[in-house]
């Protein structure tokens, strides 16, 4: 069993899948804000957009979407790399759920807000920036965090394209000691290890963003 | 593009076959978490401090890693206990398991939601424990969470998947094995992403129009 937890290659796995969990986090918010907000807008097509990003997106597996990315994608004459399939499937994927966050937090906002942003004459992107967004942002961060850690268990996938994250490391290592209970178990935890401290990041930003507005922190914010 | 109807017509077969692998490892792991998930609900609630904090962090461990590690553990794992699953009785414990996680959170904002008087006046009724829960507490509980029950179903039904990574013949691993020989993924696994985003629209549907009807909240 202690050999196995000190394999550097856990180690190194384990870094892989913070990196990847990341660049996929930051894709996965680039697209969510952009389509979360189409989600309201007052035009029908753009709506139409949000929405059908949002089924499709949410509607695939990221393993399929990352299958069909690093398998099929090539032969119609489009290889991508490696690396960037893993991380477009699950950016793709998450931004769609987060895009119904983004949306669910600016209707929150209530609407007198938006009136009153009107009448006071703010342009439409001032109306968002200014007015809609630095209310609804405290909103999202609970979902986003819990997300978060939905991405972070997610890219586990990756390793079945061959990334080297912590799951391809651990199979390297089962099929090296033959101990694949131990393996996978020691791993476990060090997943668990990696989204409590994502949780907790994520807690901090809440209670930061809670207390720049000036709101009582809400009662045990539940996963 | 290359895209070759005929080869297409071949897969057909092979892919749905695996798609009824998919659906029914998702409906037996859902019938595992929704039961195993309120067992964890009411056993948070059973007054002993030491098994509601046990519950909970094992609750806790199984939510925040991932499906995938869980499954090559148990494939490993179980047969180490003496006893002998098929890949397909694993992943559908596994599946079950890790949705039980997220189930059990939904059964205790459900029982949470149940007013403090229905307690009290069991109480005062002076009705056996297990009538309490039987007669009392769960019929008003479940109806609350009927809603998002069904978005677990759904959410099941896209992590399947994962359970190629211990051999069960679903629809992704049928895919793979029917491209790997001639190296030709594109029909496969276009395939099979439509017939997912296609299950996955039709049962969204189907769940939102049961909920219009069950889940009077």
């Amino acid at each position: 069993m202690w050999d196995v937890i000190e394999a550097p290659i856990l180690w190194q796995g384990a870094w892989v899948t913070v990196q990847l969990t990341l660049y996929s986090a930051a894709l996965a918010f680039a697209l969510a804000f952009p389509f979360g907000l189409a989600g309201i807008s007052r035009h029908a097509w753009v709506r139409a957009i949000g929405r059908f990003y949002v089924e499709v997106f949410r509607g695939l597996p990221a393993l399929v979407l990352m299958f069909w990315f690093f398998y099929s994608l090539p032969l119609a004459g489009l290889r991508l790399e490696t690396l960037f399939a893993g991380v477009a499937a699950l950016g793709l994927n998450y931004g769609a759920y987060g895009a119904e966050v983004v949306r669910g937090a600016l209707k929150a906002v209530p609407k007198t807000q938006f009136e009153a942003a009107v009448a006071l004459n703010l342009r439409p992107a001032q109306r968002v920036r200014r007015v809609l967004l630095p209310q609804a942002v405290p909103l999202m961060l609970p979902t986003f965090g819990n997300q978060l850690v939905e991405l972070m268990k997610a890219t586990a996938i990756v390793s079945l394209i061959s990334i080297s994250d912590l799951m391809f490391r651990a199979q390297q290592l089962r099929s090296s000691t033959g101990e694949g209970a131990a393996v996978f178990l020691v791993i476990l935890v060090m997943y668990f290890v990696i989204a409590q401290a994502m949780l907790l990041l994520v807690r901090y930003l809440e209670r930061r963003s809670e207390r720049t507005l000036g709101r009582v922190r809400a009662e045990g914010a539940a996963r | 593009m290359i895209w070759d109807w005929d080869y297409t017509r071949e897969l057909l077969p092979s892919l749905l076959h695996g798609l009824r692998y998919t659906v029914q490892a998702t409906l037996l792991g859902y019938v595992l978490a929704v039961l195993a998930g309120l067992l964890w609900a009411v056993l948070r609630r059973s007054g002993n401090v030491v098994v509601d904090q046990a519950v909970r962090w094992v609750v806790e461990f199984v939510r925040s890693t991932p499906l995938l590690v869980q499954l090559a553990f148990l494939y490993y794992a179980l047969p180490a206990t003496g006893v002998r699953f098929s890949a397909l009785v694993t992943g559908v414990i596994g599946l079950g398991l890790h949705y039980s996680a997220y189930t059990a959170e939904v059964y205790r904002a459900g029982i949470a939601d149940v007013p403090r008087g229905q307690w009290e006046a069991a109480t005062a009724l002076n009705l056996p424990r297990r009538r309490v829960w039987l007669a009392v507490v769960l019929p008003q509980a479940v109806r609350r969470v009927i809603p998002p029950l069904g978005n677990y179903l759904i959410a099941m039904f896209k992590d399947s998947p994962l359970l190629l990574v211990i051999t069960v013949p679903e629809m992704m691993h049928e895919a793979q094995a029917a491209g790997s020989p001639t190296g030709r993924f594109l029909e496969p696994f276009t395939v099979a992403a439509v017939l997912f985003v296609f299950v996955s629209v039709v049962s969204s549907v189907l769940i939102r129009r049961l909920e219009r009807r069950y889940g009077t909240v």
